[in-house]
């Protein structure tokens, strides 16, 4: 039996009476590189929302690592490894970019000791270090003290990725990484998540950019009306007929072809 | 020094104080129109304590501002769970309150006021003062003081990448409650008497307007705010009668000009741009 990070058992989500997502069951395997696609409107938000507990889900249950984090806080989920991005930029928008990195530290620093340990004061310690360096691999060195405000769309959007993956979860959860990037800085996304992904953390990634799907990701598990439509190998994917059906009419999977 | 602007200079000190006591909570998201209420606990008390119990004054400033902060702490629960302007008027109910007790408590002689023997002058209250700047700029450049912009500026977000947004915002509101009691102590101390009538809601509002002018996006704005505000009706003196007119008409430029305070972090890295260009981390090859 493959080895599963993270299960999503039955799941299903209503809201106001009108079901999101009907009865949903995957594995994410350890180590692996999970795209999780489907046309507008699927239902993908919403499971990265369950997992990370925006919402509590209304039945079944989200295991991680074996256990069921489906009751669990807010914030103890990320301390069990489970970090995430979002579709639409959720930057912290009045603090700078390596500050907004230094928060998806936070799982790793809960003590009173290092609550209150000066970031700010001391330029070169081991966490402004770590957060500057990672925004130095994803090509974003010249910004770490600019407030993120300011800067471009797709600036911001990776510093999204960066603050997410800092925490090295168990598992990264990336929603629509690369809508809005260039073909150079997709290229260069994937080429981070790669290194991200051989440093033992298992990848959950909602895009629609096929390619990067297919140039990226090993598994896919596609949503369709919030009923999962398929689970298996990137590669198979496209021959899927209840995929090719779902996706009639919609560009996204066609063009990939 | 003339008495006139050593006068001044105290008033200064009380209004950067109690601005930075208003200014922690506003950093992580509260607004607090009860200062005057925190400034009261923390003179009374620190009075009584040096007065009645006859401790030293600085240990009594010390007790005053403790006093202060266990007050802010308890009443932090049920005012975090109101948002908003809902906890604009919860803050504001409070500080009615305390005046309230206070105007009928005996022991502090009621609404004739109460004395206070020993006195602080500006060696006391200006390294007061500068202690507690250091302290706020020290508090924000920690991992708290990230918590807390994180949780004024997406409360949710900051919650998913683990912070304790209750834990942080009672800490703010309690420290914020400490320095409160500060400015209070400052003020017995250096009035020697403490009248009810001095911590009414005026005095919360101009603290507010100190700090939301100022700007609450860094440790700046509190101190440009009151310094600007304290300063400014001084220089206005000159035209006694436009004086009120003027200051409310600038109030409003400010707030059109600078919705987001004078003091924001864009404006700080524009200033040390030129001065500062900080050298781009190496990139790590792994
Ligand atoms: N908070 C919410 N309240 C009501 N409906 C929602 C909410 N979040 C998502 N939905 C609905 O759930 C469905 C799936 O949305 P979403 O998960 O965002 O889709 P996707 O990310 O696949 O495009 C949509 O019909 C959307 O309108
Ligand atoms: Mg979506």
């Amino acid at each position: 039996m493959p080895d599963s990070v993270l299960s999503f058992q039955n799941v299903s989500k209503n809201f106001s009476g009108l079901r999101v997502i009907d009865e949903v069951t995957f594995d994410v395997e350890r180590g692996s590189r999970t795209a999780l696609i489907g046309p507008n409107g699927a239902g993908k938000t919403t499971v990265f929302n369950l997992i990370s507990g925006v919402y509590p889900i209304d039945q079944g249950q989200v295991l991680l690592d074996g256990d069921d984090i489906s009751t669990l806080p807010v914030r103890q989920r990320i301390n069990r490894g489970i970090s995430r991005s979002f579709q639409n930029i959720r930057l912290m928008p009045h603090l700078s970019a390596v500050e907004n990195v230094m928060l998806g530290q936070h799982s790793h620093s809960r003590s009173i000791g290092s609550l209150l340990f000066p970031l700010g004061w001391l330029p070169r310690n081991r966490w402004a270090k770590q957060a500057e360096e990672a925004l130095a691999q994803a090509g974003l060195g010249t910004y770490p003290g600019e407030v993120v405000a300011n800067l471009p769309y797709g600036v911001q959007k990776r510093i999204e990725v960066v603050r997410a993956m800092i925490s090295e979860p168990k598992v990264l959860m990336l929603d629509e990484p690369a809508a809005g990037l260039n073909e150079q800085e997709t290229e260069d996304l994937r080429l981070l998540l790669e290194q991200v992904s051989e440093r033992g953390v298992t990848l959950l990634v909602v895009e629609h950019d096929m390619q990067f799907v297919r140039r990226l990701c090993d598994q896919v598990v596609v949503l369709n009306f919030g009923k999962k439509i398929f689970e298996g190998l990137a590669s198979e994917v496209q021959e899927d007929q209840a995929v090719k059906e779902a996706y009639l009419g919609t560009e996204d999977v066609g063009d990939a072809a | 020094m003339s008495g006139y602007w050593a006068g001044i200079m105290a008033i200064l000190c009380f209004n950067i104080v109690v601005a930075y006591s208003v200014f922690l909570p506003a950093a992580s998201g509260q607004l607090n129109l009860g200062a005057a209420g925190f400034v009261a606990i923390g003179a009374y008390s620190s009075g009584y304590i040096s007065t009645d119990l006859g401790a030293p004054m600085l240990l009594a400033i010390l007790l005053g501002a403790l006093v202060t902060g266990f007050v802010a702490f308890v009443i932090s629960f049920p005012i975090l769970r109101t948002r908003g302007v809902y906890m604009v008027l919860a803050t504001f109910a409070f500080a009615e309150v305390v005046q309230g007790v206070f105007i009928n408590l005996e022991v502090f002689g009621a609404a004739a006021g109460y004395p206070v023997a020993a006195f602080a002058d500006l060696n006391v209250i200006v390294p007061l003062t500068i202690g507690v700047v250091v302290f706020v700029f020290f508090l924000m450049t920690t991992r708290l003081g990230l918590s807390m912009r994180a949780v004024h500026d997406d409360e949710p977000v900051a919650t998913l990448f683990g912070v304790h947004a209750r834990f942080t915002q009672v800490t703010a509101f309690t420290l914020g409650g400490v320095v409160a009691g500060i400015g209070g102590a400052i003020w017995a101390h250096n009035f020697n008497y403490v009248e009810i009538q001095n911590f009414n809601i005026l005095l919360s509002i101009f603290v507010l307007l100190y700090v939301l002018i100022g700007g609450t996006q860094t440790a700046f704005g509190p101190l440009i705010g009151a310094v600007f505000f304290t300063l400014m009706p001084e220089a206005l003196r000159v035209s006694e009668e436009w004086r009120f007119v003027i200051f409310g008409i600038l109030i409003i430029l400010m707030m059109v000009v600078r919705p987001e305070g004078l003091v924001t972090r864009t404006m700080l890295d524009r200033i040390k741009g030129p001065f500062i260009r900080r050298k781009p981390a190496p990139v790590v090859d792994s």
